[in-house]
């Protein structure tokens, strides 16, 4: 096992958790400031792949495609927050559950009924489809380290954002005291919107970008948007910065593990076993961690309040 | 429950929303049979099975205020093991190297309800730790340990799941006919209800209420809290195993499915859309949701289009599930 093979398995981990933070940005943030439960997150991250793919295939442009997929998922979202959440911001995280199911349903059959039941394919962009050498005699996906150079960006976009604007401090007041702010004479709803088309951009983001990366398909948005939730509750939920870390985290571990674990098994089984199981190991390590990590801290490594 | 109590639920109407369910079940297999339509039998059957895992969340859920996104686990736990024995009495070998296989389910489906019982206590101590959203995820980070531990046993078929050539005896009775086998798991269910019922009605249902509305004034008559919902969370989880076996044992086969995240979801969905804490109400529930499943997909290839809209209406605008559409708001909520 070389040098080089590490390094790529760190930067890949790195990048899927790059990806994880984009997902779990919106999540946490729509969690922390309105208190909603959103499964139907995953389906703007959907919405933001295909809309990219779509534009991309019929224009020939990556570079229509990406904001087309973020435009796509802000408007989904915000009409959704619109239509929907509004409704629900005062009920129970049980009546959220069952309605954005719903929305699962809605958003996947609907994606399926306009684009049919083919996935769509979505091309690395020429400028971004170079090779960056690494230390030893490998080479890196230049496209991929731009995704890690995005997530970056995001995250210290959000940070300006949110502890530096005027919006950012509506944000901060919305998560400590909805009330209060409403009577201070913020404009609750519009502030709402906004935050849950900022959250869905964010997933849509993490689509269109990992479009390039794999088969644009109906459904590709709920396995990541289990790990979103893992991400978001080991972080701590309301917390960006624990979005963030927990989000490295949980890419690392799952792409260490899995790159890794099936090699470490071949030497107490046999190899034909070790593959499956090793592989098995691996997705299940990132929950072992969470289970860990939540009997340790109940709330998560950065609980936002307290 | 003492008589009086009983009687004034039965003549409440929530009694009679419940007895008239159940009389509607009962009897829907009857006149398919009388039809020749048996397709309808297992369809009554299937409503029955997911009807019963319903019940069991809405012990934990509904009663207890745990809110498990997890139950998958339990489901497709008490499903494999009873799988298991089935799958070793035909192809030979021991369950987990110890156990001979057998086909009889006097033995079989009480040791899928041991294993998933302890899988329960296990899972419990550490989640109850944790409260709210928390709680959500960390059982479903349970669950998806077990779907993926599903995955990688290759014994049991893996990714593709084992199948079952026969249906398990009970006792000396074949319920390989589509109308025994119904009435087993409607009998299941029965038993359920009437278990919970009890249980609700009992000391511990008052204490384990009270551990969802109020912590505090629990802890102060000096009952800890601890005790009572981990009982409560196990009870529920070997309920939610009794019907992972039972599909099992209909469908003949085991995999991974019965322990994913969707299964946990729609066992939520049930007892959700039935009502929250209502007796009936996962009954109610699973039986609407497979209804609608089957008549809007007889109509239209989309019908997930339609049932999420369906879905996303009734909990717009019917607070309290079906069961607080039909009989009113419960009283202590």
């Amino acid at each position: 096992m070389s040098a080089a093979f590490l390094l790529e398995q760190l930067l890949n981990g790195v990048q899927f958790g790059v990806m994880l933070f984009l997902m779990s940005a919106g999540l946490t943030l729509v969690f922390g400031v309105m208190g909603l439960i959103n499964l139907a997150h995953g389906s703007l991250y959907m919405v933001g792949a295909f809309v990219c793919a779509w534009v991309a295939g019929a224009t020939g442009s990556f570079w229509l495609g990406l904001p087309a997929g973020l435009i796509a998922a802000a408007a989904a979202g915000a009409a959704v927050e619109v239509l929907v959440m509004r409704r629900l911001y005062d009920r129970d995280h049980l009546d959220q559950v069952l309605a954005t199911f719903s929305l699962i349903l809605i958003f996947s059959e609907g994606t399926r009924w306009i684009f049919g039941n083919q996935p769509l394919y979505l091309n690395i962009p020429p400028l971004l489809s170079g090779v960056i050498p690494l230390p030893g005699d490998g080479g890196y996906p230049l496209y991929r380290v731009a995704i890690i150079a995005v997530g970056i960006v995001v995250a210290i976009g959000l940070y300006l954002l949110i502890s530096r604007t005027r919006l950012g401090m509506q944000i901060r007041a919305g998560e400590a005291d909805r009330e209060m702010i409403g009577a201070l004479g913020v404009d609750i709803k519009t502030l709402y919107t906004v935050v849950f088309a900022l959250g869905a951009m964010l997933a849509g983001a993490a689509g269109a970008l990992v479009g390039a990366l794999q088969s644009v398909q109906v459904g590709m948005g709920e396995s990541v948007l289990i790990l979103a939730f893992v991400v978001i509750v080991i972080g701590g939920i309301g917390s960006i910065k624990g979005a963030l870390v927990a989000a490295l985290l949980v890419g690392l571990v799952d792409t260490l593990g899995r790159a890794f674990l099936p090699r470490l098994l071949t030497l107490v089984m046999p190899a034909s076993d070790a593959g499956t199981t090793g592989s098995a190991l691996a997705s299940m390590a990132i929950y072992l961690v969470m289970a860990a990590i939540l009997a340790w801290r109940p709330k998560g490594l950065f609980p936002a309040h307290g | 429950m003492d008589n009086s109590r009983s009687n004034s639920f039965l003549r409440s109407r929530e009694g009679v929303l419940t007895v008239a369910a159940l009389a509607v079940l009962l009897a829907a297999p009857l006149v398919a049979q009388a039809a020749g339509q048996t397709y309808f039998i297992s369809l009554a059957s299937r409503v029955a099975i997911l009807a019963l895992a319903g019940v069991g969340l809405n012990l934990a859920l509904g009663t207890g205020g745990m809110i498990s996104f997890g139950h998958a686990a339990f489901f497709g736990l008490g499903g494999y093991v009873a799988g298991a024995m089935v799958f070793h009495a035909q192809e030979g070998g021991r369950f987990l190297g110890l156990l001979e296989g057998t086909q009889q389910a006097l033995v079989s489906w009480p040791l899928a309800l041991g294993i998933a019982g302890i899988a329960a206590l296990f899972i419990g101590v550490i989640s109850l730790r944790t409260s709210g959203v928390y709680f959500i995820m960390i059982t479903l980070a349970f669950a998806q340990m077990f779907y993926y531990l599903g995955l990688s046993f290759p014994t049991y078929g893996g990714e593709d799941g084992m199948t079952l050539y026969e249906r398990s005896t009970l006792g000396g009775l074949s319920v390989s006919g589509d109308l025994p086998f119904f009435f087993v798991c409607f009998g299941a269910l029965l038993l359920a209800l009437l278990l919970c019922s009890r249980l609700i009605s009992s000391r511990f249902g008052a204490a384990l209420m009270t551990a969802r509305q109020n912590e505090t004034r629990l802890a102060t008559v000096g009952i800890n809290p601890f005790p009572v919902r981990l009982t409560g969370f196990v009870i529920s989880a070997m309920i939610t195993a009794l019907a992972g076996v039972l599909l099992v044992e209909q469908n003949g086969f085991a995999s991974p499915s019965l322990l994913s995240w969707h299964r946990s979801g729609e066992i939520m969905i049930f007892v959700i859309l039935g009502g929250v804490g209502r007796l009936i109400g996962p009954v109610l529930g699973a039986a609407v949701f497979i209804l609608l499943e089957t008549v809007i997909g007889g109509y239209t290839d989309r019908w997930q289009l339609v049932l999420g809209l369906v879905l996303l209406g009734i909990v717009l605008f019917a607070r309290g599930g079906l069961v607080g559409l039909l009989a009113g708001r419960a009283r202590h909520d």
